[in-house]
């Protein structure tokens, strides 16, 4: 099936989300759609899908143009959607959520159950999907009810499919899994529609790239584009992906953690966990999202109680001290949830700025608010954070995640601090965010401050840290420096001890070679693009300490 | 029911938050309405549902008279007839209503009739003229305190059900400081006034302290304690030994001495009182609060984001407590005002539906303090206007109450009024979408 969009325009109000784009895709390709939040990507595919209807220009299906009014002739025409976020009943079996909406009726009026597993089953073998009909889907990791959605696509004769972000919410090995999968549907004749604002991947999986910047399509590249080309074309200025920072220059131990251990009703989400953090130096901690590095940070910050050991700052136990008693002892905090837990959303930009300092001088005398400080401080702020909003009485929530991120990062940093602990600080972030988030935490770094950064983005590790610590199952698996390679750290993020050899555990090792056949360019695209993987993996047992954390940084200039 | 003709008559009422040009009697094509709708959609939304629920209701009053009907069922051999008596008797219903709430042309021509200015003044003449005024001020006073005390914690994000039980509490303080001591006139004013803020206060960090120290949810807490304040007044009116007033079994208590009554503020034959001012002030203190003080600041913010003010180092817990403690204080004085102001003994039907009007007037004034004024001035209206309104038109006053239920209704609903007239989505809903759905937390 051939698809084609046609000068699609779609206004809202006086913002123009998308602005006479143009697309087709052929069948049996991965067409990768690339594009900052915002650009216009998501807007695109709700007209794709029938979510929302074009101001403007048409669909062709097979050359035939096609009006969508809704999903449901979106499905019909032979397009499949797997959301961002899953449409699953955590309740029902996978079998049950593939037939939900379909659900085809007996003669009693009951329910055939046994084709639907039968069918299942039966796509599940046809692309190597291995999902297993009866499963309770809560009982399913992200990666297999991403698969579950896939299947329900599938099932509804999907021809053309598309992919909202998927690789948002896995882990690496799962990402490759989905590569496999992806690969395996376009060799059967599917078309994939690829969204994702994640350079690697894109050069990973795709055919063609579509970047797509404030609306308009800007670009269209193959493969072996470079990322530095993508990028360039995503922000539409030049990017620096990886910021330069000199050698760290640890001073004293200030953050102390030793021991730690957070109980919940599932057990011990932070099991003995140590580490120091010296002023000067950022400390990574890598690992499989939900091992622990919610809770780690939450207890860290008194949100959480700690169960046994003790957390000490420049020599001051702060093991039992209130959330208020930390900020003022001095911990910075970036929360992993900034929508949550960083930010009221209702709140103007100038009252978010002052979140946690509202009740001091001199934003007040007593229980008076001092309203001229608070937006002095608030314009002095926006200006040194390149803040973009209408003005400090903006309402937080309206911003974009990068700008909400650096009004975060701009109070935290803003007041006196020797900490700054950071929770997935670039989560869904756009690329020019990224860069302006990562600049200020290496120079906090290089004002002396101690910083732990928890992500589970390796990329972001292997960008910030000056040592590096994988976390699984609320333990610390093992310390490593920088220029470790990322298998070794997929391998203790996936439970290996430490010094030890790889485990049984099954898609890590693939990681290299499944990069490879993808890019029709010779190695060289691909090592600018995976430098850590295929660098000297000699130095797997190095030793702590400042090393020369410079290496991958001259290993990509190469 | 998109072009109201009758629409232009609820201007009459007291102007609520609508002044800023929302006003649609002020003759605004289609086009401008829409765009102030986009400008600052929940007070559009708040001011087209009271549009809606007075065209309603004007069509409800009509369709219940009975002359209305007999000249509908000649409607094909008269049909200009019809219709205008349908306008007759909604127009005659409002207009009733205004007379009875706001001004009376009647008692201005009686004025002028009096052949000396000073002698009719003596006579009341004048004081008839803003009586209507007046009785608005006195209704409204106990509906705007008490919707304080739901529309401040609701900025906390917590929804008190527990006006009733609160108002209670400062009832009984108040009656009991009033009738069993004597002290000299402005003191013992004040310190019934007082009394009465601790009396609802004390409900009301019940209720806080519950929520901060179990969970309990407040909605829940608030309304058992409704029915235990409810039946201690009963209990605390069934015998002589407590505060039952001697010589009876009336169920009352002796009425309060003199000096403890609310000053009057225009004269002996207007029931205004200083009660009316303490509303004001109030509610200028809680504005002042919410948005100047640090206290404030914590309320606001635990009230839109509870887990970011966690993480900001506020104590979430103390905070629920605090306020609840204030609204209880509030609700407490709106019990003043009346013990105080206009009936002077407590008896067990005392607490009226003050505890359920407070949510309707917090849900219409938007949850702000000014909103809460403007919504409990006009309820005041409706409600001071309705006695008159019934003799001379012979429109049952709950129809009143049927005005009021609709513009409830339509406020909590904003999608409908969206599509009646045709209205682009609000950006994030607007207060009364969250405050109707009240259980969530």
């Amino acid at each position: 099936m051939e698809l084609e969009l046609r000068g699609i325009t779609k206004r809202f109000g006086p913002l123009v989300a998308n602005d006479g784009i143009s697309l087709s895709v052929a069948p049996g390709q991965v067409h990768a759609l690339l594009g900052e939040n915002g650009a216009g990507k998501t807007t695109l595919m709700n007209v794709l899908f029938g979510l929302t209807r074009p101001d403007q220009g048409a669909i062709h299906i097979d050359g035939k143009a096609a009006s969508f009014r809704s999903p449901k002739d979106a499905i019909a025409a032979g397009i499949g959607m797997v959301h961002q976020h899953f449409m699953l009943v955590p309740v029902f079996t996978v079998a049950e959520n593939v037939t939900l909406g379909i659900e085809q009726a007996g003669p009693a009026g009951l329910l055939d159950r046994r084709k639907t597993r039968a069918e299942v089953r039966e796509l599940s073998h046809r692309y190597g999907l291995d999902v297993d009909p009866d499963a309770l889907i809560e009982d399913l990791p992200v990666g297999i009810q991403q698969r579950v959605e896939i299947v329900k696509a599938l099932v509804r004769q999907a021809n053309v499919l598309i992919l909202d972000e998927p690789t948002a919410v896995l882990t690496p090995a799962e990402t490759e899994e989905l590569f496999r999968i992806i690969r395996q549907l376009r060799d059967g004749g599917t078309s994939i529609i690829f969204i994702s604002h994640k350079l690697k991947e894109v050069q990973a999986i795709a055919d063609t790239i579509t970047v797509l910047r404030r609306g308009k399509v800007v670009g269209q590249r193959q493969p072996p584009a470079t990322e530095d080309d993508l990028a360039s074309l995503m922000v539409g200025r030049d990017v620096q992906l990886r910021v330069s920072k000199e050698p760290a220059e640890p001073g004293d131990v200030v953050l102390d953690v030793a021991g730690l251990t957070v109980a919940s009703e599932h057990g011990l989400p932070v099991n003995g966990l140590s580490f120091q953090v010296r002023a000067g130096e950022i400390l990574g901690i890598a690992g499989v999202q939900g091992n622990g590095q919610t809770e780690l940070c939450e207890a860290l910050m008194g949100l959480r109680p700690a169960a046994a050991g003790a957390v000490t700052l420049n020599g001051r136990d702060l093991t039992r001290a209130s959330p208020r008693a930390r900020l003022r002892a001095g911990v910075a905090y970036v929360p992993e949830d900034r929508r949550e837990d960083g930010l009221v959303g209702t709140f103007s930009v100038a009252e978010n700025l002052i979140l946690d300092t509202y009740n001091r001088p001199p934003f007040a005398s007593g229980v008076n608010l001092q309203l001229p400080a608070i937006r002095a401080n608030a314009t002095a702020l926006i200006d040194e954070f390149d803040v973009r909003t209408g003005s400090p009485a903006t309402p937080a929530g309206t911003l974009s995640g990068g700008n909400q991120q650096k009004v975060i990062l701009a109070r935290e940093v803003g007041r006196e601090h020797k900490v700054l602990i950071a929770s997935q600080p670039t989560r869904g972030l756009d690329v020019g965010s990224i860069e302006f988030v990562h600049r200020r935490i290496v120079e906090q770094r290089d004002h002396g401050v101690a910083v732990v950064i928890v992500s589970s983005e390796l990329d972001e590790i292997y960008a910030l840290a000056d040592r590096i610590a994988v976390m699984y199952e609320g333990r610390i698996t093992g310390f490593r420096d920088p220029d470790v390679p990322a298998a070794e750290l997929g391998r203790l993020m996936a439970g290996g001890a430490d010094g030890g050899h790889a485990l049984e555990f099954g898609p890590l090792p693939e990681m290299d070679d499944s990069a490879a056949p993808d890019s029709a360019a010779p190695d060289s695209a691909t090592t600018a693009a995976a430098p850590e993987t295929t660098e000297a993996p000699e130095t797997t047992e190095a030793p702590e300490g400042p090393a020369d954390t410079d290496a991958t940084d001259s290993q990509e200039e190469s | 029911m998109t072009t109201p003709p009758p629409a232009t008559e609820p201007a009459a009422t007291p102007p609520p938050e609508a002044e800023p040009d929302g006003q649609p009697g002020s003759h605004r094509s289609f086009g401008d309405i829409i765009r102030l709708a986009i400008q600052e959609n929940t007070v559009t939304i708040t001011v087209l549902a009271l549009v809606t629920a007075t065209v309603l209701g004007g069509l409800l009053t009509a369709f219940t008279n009975s002359a209305v009907l007999t000249a509908w069922g000649h409607f094909f051999s008269a049909p200009g007839n019809a219709v205008g008596s349908a306008w007759d008797a909604a127009f005659g219903t409002y207009w009733a209503l205004f007379e009875g709430s706001v001004f009376n042309p009647h008692t201005v021509a009686a004025l002028f009739q009096q052949a000396s200015f000073s002698a009719a003044i003596h006579d009341g003449f004048l004081s008839a003229v803003f009586n209507p005024l007046s009785e608005t001020a006195v209704q409204a006073t106990p509906l705007i305190l008490t919707g304080l005390a739901v529309a401040l914690p609701y900025r906390a994000g917590l929804f008190n059900i527990g006006g009733q039980s609160q108002f209670i509490g400062g009832a009984i303080m108040a009656a009991w400081l009033g009738y069993a001591y004597n002290m000299p006139f402005f003191v013992h004013v004040v310190v019934c006034c007082v009394g009465a803020f601790v009396g609802g206060a004390a409900l009301g960090w019940l209720a806080g302290e519950i929520k901060a120290r179990t969970g309990a949810h407040e909605v829940i807490v608030t309304i058992m304690l409704n029915y235990v304040m409810l039946y201690f007044l009963a209990y605390l009116l069934s015998s002589h030994s407590l505060m039952e007033a001697p010589g009876g079994s009336n169920a009352i208590t002796l009425p309060i001495t003199s000096n403890a009554h609310l000053p009057l503020l225009a004269g002996t034959h207007l029931r205004i009182n200083a009660g009316f001012l303490i509303a004001l002030v109030a509610a200028l203190a809680v504005w002042w609060l919410l948005n100047r003080t640090t206290t404030g600041f914590e309320f606001r913010s635990i009230g839109a984001n509870t887990r970011a003010s966690r993480v900001a180092g506020m104590n979430v817990e103390r905070n629920w407590t605090l306020v609840m403690t204030i609204s209880g204080g509030l609700a407490g004085l709106a019990a003043a005002s009346v013990i105080l102001g206009t009936d002077f003994t407590l008896n067990p039907q005392s607490y009226g539906t003050y505890g359920i009007d407070a949510i309707t007037v917090a849900l219409l004034g938007l949850g702000r303090p000014g909103g809460v004024v403007a919504a409990g001035l006009l309820f005041g209206a409706l409600h001071a206007g309705s006695p008159g309104m019934q003799v001379s038109t012979g429109t049952p006053v709950q129809i009143v109450q049927v005005i009021q239920a609709l513009i409830v209704l339509l406020v909590a609903a904003p999608p409908l009024i969206r599509a009646m007239y045709r209205l682009r989505a609000a950006r994030a809903g607007g207060v009364s979408t969250t405050m109707s759905k009240g259980w969530n937390s």
